[in-house]
């Protein structure tokens, strides 16, 4: 439909040296209306953010409640979800980000354990 | 939910899906308002059928609806259609449907604690509104199992949503890949009871065909056969075709065989309108030709044929009869006569009967021919063969077609059995026989049987000549047939033969009328004797008379003399 009108995320080709101290971190996160499930996703991931990249991040919350059409663009089906878009690659984490280790690990903030 | 329950208490609505034969065999179409699934194997179609309810659903009901695809872009889907005459961007143009690519990647996603399809529901909700939807597809949200790892929330929530589509009121395809023992890989047919099709896409000695079977329609009557379905040009065509029962109307009309003298054997009419029939025969015996007799017969009336074949090439058949003077290319010009040249190996039984159901009914012709039933042999047994050749009769009679099938007898076999076990579905059966004597073979024509008729229990010979056929009356004398030279022989034998006799007859008679003439000459000389004989007498008579009377004047002389008293 109309995603065409929403910015699109800038994927440029850069290496994957994503824990890379000084990068800006961008993120948005999917919610769908104020349920009890978005509300934890936020503040956990606020905490999160605060703990590992304070002060280069920048989180943006989409609603798709307000915003129906947005959810094409990302691919988004669950709810909530997190979506990373800087640095690139683009990673999508699902769920109220209540299990930390695997947020982290989701975000490249933490090297994945052999067999995961 | 509950409002719309009490509406169909009394009949179950149903939503039309506008593809050719699933209507009728779900008797109107699938439970409008609630989800249908469609699930079978790796390319049975599924997509296309889910593609077509929607297409068809705007352009022929004007429902708009939503397609929303888990495994092909939305780019895909317009190109995989468009060779089917579906302009899906042209309708997307008009907001009449809208398609949504749902991917789901399992590598970029990572599971973080509770969540739900919330997304999916957005989506949906998004486009169903954006273009007033009343049909829904999802092809298929089997998908999202690969995609994510939680089972629970996924079963949880494809149940909420089926629920919420329900409340929505459209009527939504699911479309669901064949599981190992199951209908859906995934079970999704646990959420979806109202109705279930099972698409097959089966080969058999290296032939595939199309089936789509209803597995089960809550609430409404529905075929339960397994229908043939095709994939053409057209979209996909379910063929509602079952033995239709025998009570098909039959007609007092008659039609020719295209041979005058085999019209004559038939009552002098030829065959019944509707009829089918049967011409049998080893190989070379004129069935083909005989077919093709009707063929121009019914052609010259100007009614329309359409011949099937599945040996010969239409140039090869036009240009074989065209030796026999039928001259079938000037039919096909005039777009009378339909030739369909195939080998049977190129689809199953199922699919051929489908082909033939298609093109009868488009083509409306006055006589069908398929020549010859035997080749199908080779893609199935007798009892397969039977069963699709029963519902192509049962077809043709409902529509009035007379049908001409040909059948060929393998060397050595019984000529009063057909190979493939039809004689019995034949109103009328032509036995074609080569008769072998003198060196020679010749063609015997007979009818074995013709149902309603007073037909010739003559042998014919058969003789192909570059006028056409003629049937010729073969010699029957002292017990046994004579055909071709021999008959000639035969035929020349017996003129010498009664030639002598007719000589022979004219000695003996002159014999007689010597023996006559000498007989009544007897009878002059000894009626002379006689006539001399009687005069003798007369003569002998009258002078005994008158010696008697002097006799007595001498005695009355002497007493008158002797003064007697």
């Amino acid at each position: 439909m109309t995603e065409k009108s929403k910015p699109k995320p800038k994927t440029k080709s850069k290496p994957p040296a994503s824990r890379q101290a000084g990068e800006m971190w961008n993120l948005r996160l999917y919610v769908a209306g104020q349920t009890p499930k978005s509300v934890t996703a936020f503040s956990n991931l606020r905490k999160l953010c605060e703990e590992h990249l304070a002060g280069r991040y920048t989180i943006e919350v989409v609603d798709l409640i307000k915003n129906p059409q947005l959810a094409k663009g990302d691919q988004i089906i669950a709810i909530p979800t997190l979506v990373r878009r800087l640095p690139s690659p683009m990673r999508k984490i699902i769920g109220d980000l209540s299990n930390t280790v695997r947020v982290l690990v989701g975000l490249d903030l933490r090297p994945r354990k052999d067999g995961e | 939910m509950a409002k719309r329950k009490s509406e169909s208490a009394t009949v179950l609505a149903k939503c039309r899906t506008g593809i050719s034969g699933l209507d009728e065999i779900t008797e109107g179409g699938l439970p409008k308002g609630r989800p249908t699934l469609v699930c079978g194997g790796a390319g049975s179609g599924k997509t296309l059928l889910a593609m077509e309810f929607i297409v068809r659903g705007i352009t022929e009901f004007n429902e708009p609806g939503v397609f929303m695809a888990f495994e092909e872009t939305a780019e895909e889907l317009a190109k995989n259609v468009a060779s089917l005459g579906f302009d899906v961007n042209k309708l997307i143009r008009q907001k009449k449907m809208a398609i949504d690519y749902v991917h789901v990647e399992r590598s970029e996603i990572e599971e973080t604690g509770e969540y739900d399809l919330e997304g999916l529901f957005v989506r949906l909700n998004a486009m169903i509104e954006a273009v007033g939807a009343r049909r829904v597809v999802l092809d298929s949200v089997e998908a999202l199992f690969a995609g994510l790892p939680n089972e629970a929330i996924l079963r949880a929530e494809l149940r909420r949503l089926f629920r919420w589509l329900k409340e929505k009121g459209v009527t939504v395809v699911i479309t669901g890949e064949q599981g190992d023992r199951t209908l859906s890989r995934y079970g999704i047919e646990e959420y979806v009871s109202d109705c279930v099709i099972f698409l097959d896409h089966r080969v058999h000695n290296q032939i595939s065909t199309r089936r789509l079977r209803i597995v089960k329609y809550r609430g409404s009557k529905h075929g339960t056969n397994e229908y043939p379905t095709l994939i053409d040009e057209h979209g996909l065509s379910v063929l509602p075709i079952s033995s239709m029962g025998l009570n098909y109307a039959v007609s007092d009309e008659r039609v020719s065989t295209g041979v005058p003298r085999l019209d004559v054997m038939m009552d002098g009419k030829g065959y019944y309108k509707g009829s089918s029939i049967l011409i049998s025969g080893m190989a070379g015996t004129g069935k083909s030709s005989l077919a093709a007799a009707f063929v121009n017969g019914l052609c010259r009336k100007g009614k329309r044929c359409m011949y099937f074949s599945f040996e010969e090439s239409p140039e090869q058949i036009m240009r074989n009869m065209r030796s026999i003077g039928f001259d079938l290319g000037q039919w096909v010009k005039k777009g009378l006569l339909e030739f369909r040249s195939m080998r049977p190996q190129l689809h199953g039984l199922e699919m051929h009967l489908a082909t033939m159901h298609k093109l009868i009914q488009g083509f409306a012709p006055a006589g069908v021919v398929v020549d010859p039933v035997t080749n199908l042999s080779s893609i199935g047994d007798t009892d397969e063969i039977k069963a699709m050749l029963t519902r192509v009769i049962d077809f043709l009679k409902a529509q009035g077609v007379t049908s001409v099938f040909t059948s060929l007898t393998a060397g050595g076999s019984a000529m009063e059995q057909s190979e493939v076990g039809i004689s019995s579905l034949m109103d009328t059966w032509l036995l074609l026989r080569m008769v072998e004597s003198a060196n020679e073979r010749n063609r015997i024509l007979y009818v074995l049987k013709s149902r309603g008729m007073g037909h010739s229990n003559q042998m014919r010979e058969f003789i192909l000549s570059d006028e056409g056929i003629r049937l010729l009356d073969v010699y029957t004398g002292a017990g046994t047939v004579y055909t071709g030279s021999a008959r000639l022989v035969q035929e020349s034998k017996d003129a010498a033969q009664a030639l002598a006799d007719q000589q022979s007859a004219g000695r003996r008679k002159r014999e007689l009328e010597q023996e006559a003439m000498s007989l009544e000459a007897q009878v002059r000389s000894l009626k002379a004797r006689l006539d001399g004989m009687h005069d003798d007498l007369k003569a002998g008579a009258a002078q005994e008379k008158s010696r008697l009377h002097a006799a007595a004047t001498e005695r009355d002389a002497i007493a008158k003399a002797r003064k007697a008293d």
